[in-house]
């Protein structure tokens, strides 16, 4: 699913069970990191759970590519949606997505504790240090 | 009974994305009786003034209603009002003892502590050992969270610990420590008695005389009173004889360039301007809560928890944590591998408050390789009904988690 599909289909369900489930399958559908990359620098820091997140370009060296993981349901919903964000951008087209704006706009931002709150803007803040570095 | 008690809750009849609220989040702080929400209101729109200076006549009213809480305390505590200390809350108390006792502490003195404990009991500690070269050490406790007492004894008679500083209730947990049991034993050598009741004052009401510890912190929220207090009991003399924490005004005798005499205990661990607002506050509290019979409450705490517990147990792949005989009505539970801050998020969408996490006690759930538990905490406002909504919204919650 493209971000806008996402997008869409949290918006279409009510209830924050809901919402809540969807984002979960959301997480059932990425890939587990294997533990060998579940390594401390890979962590990101200021989230509540544990977080793991890699970034690299493709193969040709143009496209993002993010592979992340972590140790509870909804947050690798949530690192689902940003990487669903980021994935296959050029650095240059990444750098002007703010993943965490697009949460705030669907409500989730409001909903999530504050430490998860900022967990996502950590993760999407490592994502965008990330970036920069590759220009 | 409780239906009349709960109304007296405003916030009890609150809704959380349309569902009544189920509050299970007591230990982390309770909910505040309309009176207490009143003393203070009234306070600053009647009788706001400074204390322990100015001869007007609010300063005087305010002084006396700040004062007759200490009084009010001490007698709800069965200790003498000059024994008791304001400070902001149960670690500040617990900062202040270690800071003031580390005088009294030489290299390979041991401090003995158990692993149940808040960081708010660990910390001070370990910064005190550091400084001082002393040991910290920690009593044996089981697989399932609980202090074995009998190993605890002979552990305080072979350390000779110069303090021993344990929390009457785990916050994490909820496990009731035999205190007094622990307190007979350390008497005899000397040992300088810490107890850590943050959790304790509003369910089990402790006498402290009967108990003969040395010291008792607290904090004023986590027993309907307003967040920002807290407070210590300290024996007299010893409290006494501790040295000054902070220093500023309102704590000192005289002043002059070529130095400084402080008043006596408590006065001189109050320095600044007080919290005057939180004591009145935390004084409505201690009337609401002597006004109800203490027995009352007990009873139905521990009807209401065993319910609860038993509720729990039919739940296959939980896993309770602790003891849960002789407990404050804290229920911390993991759920097979689940996470427990997935499960506490999934409660939420029920209207229902539970705390999810370490609890502020990484060393014990590093002891039971835990990575945090799902914590309810009962309070006596909380309703059967609240249970049972709580075990209807955990039932769809592992539903969903399996799916």
């Amino acid at each position: 699913m493209d971000i806008n599909q996402i997008q869409t289909q949290l918006n279409s369900l009510n209830g924050w069970q809901a919402k809540y489930r969807e984002i979960m399958l959301l997480g059932k559908k990425l890939p587990s990191l294997p533990d060998a990359l579940k390594t401390q620098d890979a962590q990101v820091q200021g989230c509540e759970s544990n977080v793991w997140l890699h970034l690299d370009l493709d193969e040709n060296q143009e496209r993002l590519v993010i592979i992340a993981d972590s140790d509870t349901r909804i947050v690798k919903g949530l690192l689902a949606i940003i990487l669903a964000c980021y994935n296959n951008l050029l650095p240059q087209e990444a750098k002007l997505v703010d993943a965490y704006a697009l949460f705030e706009e669907m409500g989730l931002i409001q909903h999530l504790s504050p430490s998860r709150g900022n967990g996502v803007k950590a993760i999407v803040e490592r994502i965008q240090t990330q970036i920069s570095a590759f220009q | 009974m409780i239906e009349q008690l709960r109304k007296d809750f405003p916030l009890l009849q609150t809704h959380i994305d349309e569902q009544p609220l189920c509050y299970f989040d007591s230990a982390a702080t309770t909910q505040k009786p309309q009176c207490v929400i009143d003393a203070v209101n009234k306070f600053y729109r009647q009788d706001n003034a400074n204390v322990h200076r100015g001869a007007h006549t609010l300063s005087a009213a305010a002084t006396t209603q700040y004062e007759s809480v200490r009084n009010k305390l001490a007698q709800f505590l069965n200790v003498s009002q000059r024994e008791i200390v304001w400070t902001k809350g149960a670690t500040e108390s617990l900062n202040l003892i270690a800071y003031g006792l580390s005088e009294k502490l030489n290299q390979n003195d041991v401090i003995l502590i158990s692993p149940l404990e808040h960081h708010a009991n660990i910390v001070p500690w370990q910064q005190v050992a550091h400084r001082t070269g002393a040991k910290l050490e920690l009593l044996p406790v089981s697989k399932q969270g609980i202090l074995d007492l009998e190993a605890s004894k002979t552990l305080i008679s072979a350390k000779k610990p110069k303090i021993l500083s344990i929390c009457h209730a785990s916050n994490a947990l909820g496990n009731i420590h035999d205190i007094a049991a622990l307190i007979q034993v350390a008497k005899q050598f000397d040992t300088i008695t810490v107890i850590d009741g943050a959790q304790s004052l509003l369910h089990l009401r402790p006498d402290l005389s009967a108990m003969g510890c040395d010291f008792f912190v607290f904090s004023a929220h986590k027993a309907l009173g307003p967040t920002g207090l807290g407070g210590l009991f300290g024996r007299y003399e010893l409290l006494n004889s501790m040295p000054v924490y902070q220093t500023g005004g309102e704590m000192i005798e005289r002043v002059s360039f070529s130095g400084t005499t402080f008043r006596e205990a408590p006065g001189k661990f109050e320095p600044g301007t007080p919290n005057i607002s939180g004591v009145i506050g935390f004084g409505a509290a201690l009337d609401y809560l002597d006004a109800i019979d203490a027995n009352t409450l007990a009873h139905h705490e521990a009807s209401l928890y065993h319910y609860l517990v038993n509720a729990l147990k039919k739940i296959d792949g939980i896993s309770i944590w602790g003891d849960t005989e002789r407990n404050i009505g804290v229920v911390s539970f993991t759920y097979k591998n689940e996470h427990h801050f997935d499960i506490a998020t999934f409660l939420n969408t029920y209207g229902v408050a539970v705390r999810s996490g370490h609890h502020c006690t990484q060393p014990l759930m590093d002891h039971l390789s835990l990575q945090g538990t799902v914590r309810i905490s009962l309070a006596f406002y909380n309703s059967y009904q609240d249970v049972d909504i709580l075990i209807d919204a955990l039932k769809n919650t592992i539903d969903m988690l399996e799916e």
